[in-house]
């Protein structure tokens, strides 16, 4: 050990509920994570992807505007370095081969517990 | 016309959500089949647009109070109006998301629509619809599937 704490991370959280990104924010309890900004559309997640500059997302995939999948293949094409955790109710093994084959790092299923939520970030970061 | 497993799956799907986000369990009642085309709602209801493989709408509908003690259930301290309806829209977002591990990719879902304080406004798009009704602590709720 040398001691140096691992460096902070910035999250970004999208999901077009309000509820679902106040939930996140509030339940992730991973000390180097720290909520950078949320976007309710995959349009607004992308602007401020570009101006937060994010290290890791949560990412809903239905919702208004862009939809979460194509809102991945965006961030990917902008930082390929980007850990991005799918947070989806859609439960069929397809999309989330789907998300992971656009970039996506991770996939957690609606709903879901605390514990869930920090288990799924956990190994989304044990890959930073 | 819906079979009994998969009627089963949107059981499944309503009880998963409660044990999961309220950590509580929720009783599902003997789902029954409405015929006149209008399975009825409480005050809040949101709405899911199926396409796809199958077609038609998948809706879950609460009264206030039910959706209110959900939210605090959630942590959530805002139970404003807004939050509400935002609530009752990802309940039935989740639970017609979460059918599409039996119905698989094509089971398209559309973005939840809520209709608030109008609950006659709340129809069925086509005559059949199953009614699966919900208790959760002292309050009722109903899940509605009306699909090709």
């Amino acid at each position: 050990m040398d001691g140096r704490s691992k460096p902070t991370l910035k999250l970004m959280i999208v999901d077009d509920s309000n509820i679902i990104r106040r939930r996140i924010e509030r339940s992730q309890q991973i000390a180097r994570l720290e909520v950078v900004g949320a976007a309710s559309n995959g349009r607004e997640a992308v602007e401020l992807f570009r101006r937060t500059q994010p290290d890791v997302v949560t990412m809903d995939l239905t919702m208004p505007e862009m939809d979460g999948v194509e809102c991945v293949q965006e961030l990917v094409a902008i930082n390929s370095n980007v850990l991005i955790l799918v947070v989806s109710a859609l439960a069929d093994k397809a999309t989330a081969v789907d998300a992971i084959e656009k970039g996506a790092n991770g996939f957690l299923c609606k709903p879901f517990t605390d514990r869930q939520l920090n288990d799924a970030l956990e190994e989304l970061l044990s890959e930073a | 016309m819906l079979k009994e497993a998969e009627i089963r799956t949107f059981i499944d799907g309503a009880t998963n959500y409660f044990e999961i986000s309220a950590q509580q369990a929720a009783s599902v009642g003997s789902p029954y089949l409405v015929t006149d085309g209008n399975p009825g709602a409480y005050e809040y209801t949101g709405v899911i647009g199926i396409s796809g493989s199958r077609k038609g709408i998948v809706y879950f509908s609460a009264p206030r109070g039910m959706l209110t003690v959900l939210l605090m259930r959630m942590q959530e301290t805002d139970t404003s109006d807004e939050n509400i309806k935002d609530l009752v829209g990802e309940v039935a977002n989740t639970i017609s998301g979460n059918a599409r591990r039996d119905f698989g990719k094509n089971f398209v879902i559309s973005v939840p629509m809520v209709i608030a304080h109008e609950a006659e406004k709340v129809t069925a798009p086509h005559s059949r619809s199953y009614v699966i009704p919900i208790n959760w602590r002292t309050h009722s709720a109903k899940l509605v599937v009306c699909l090709e």
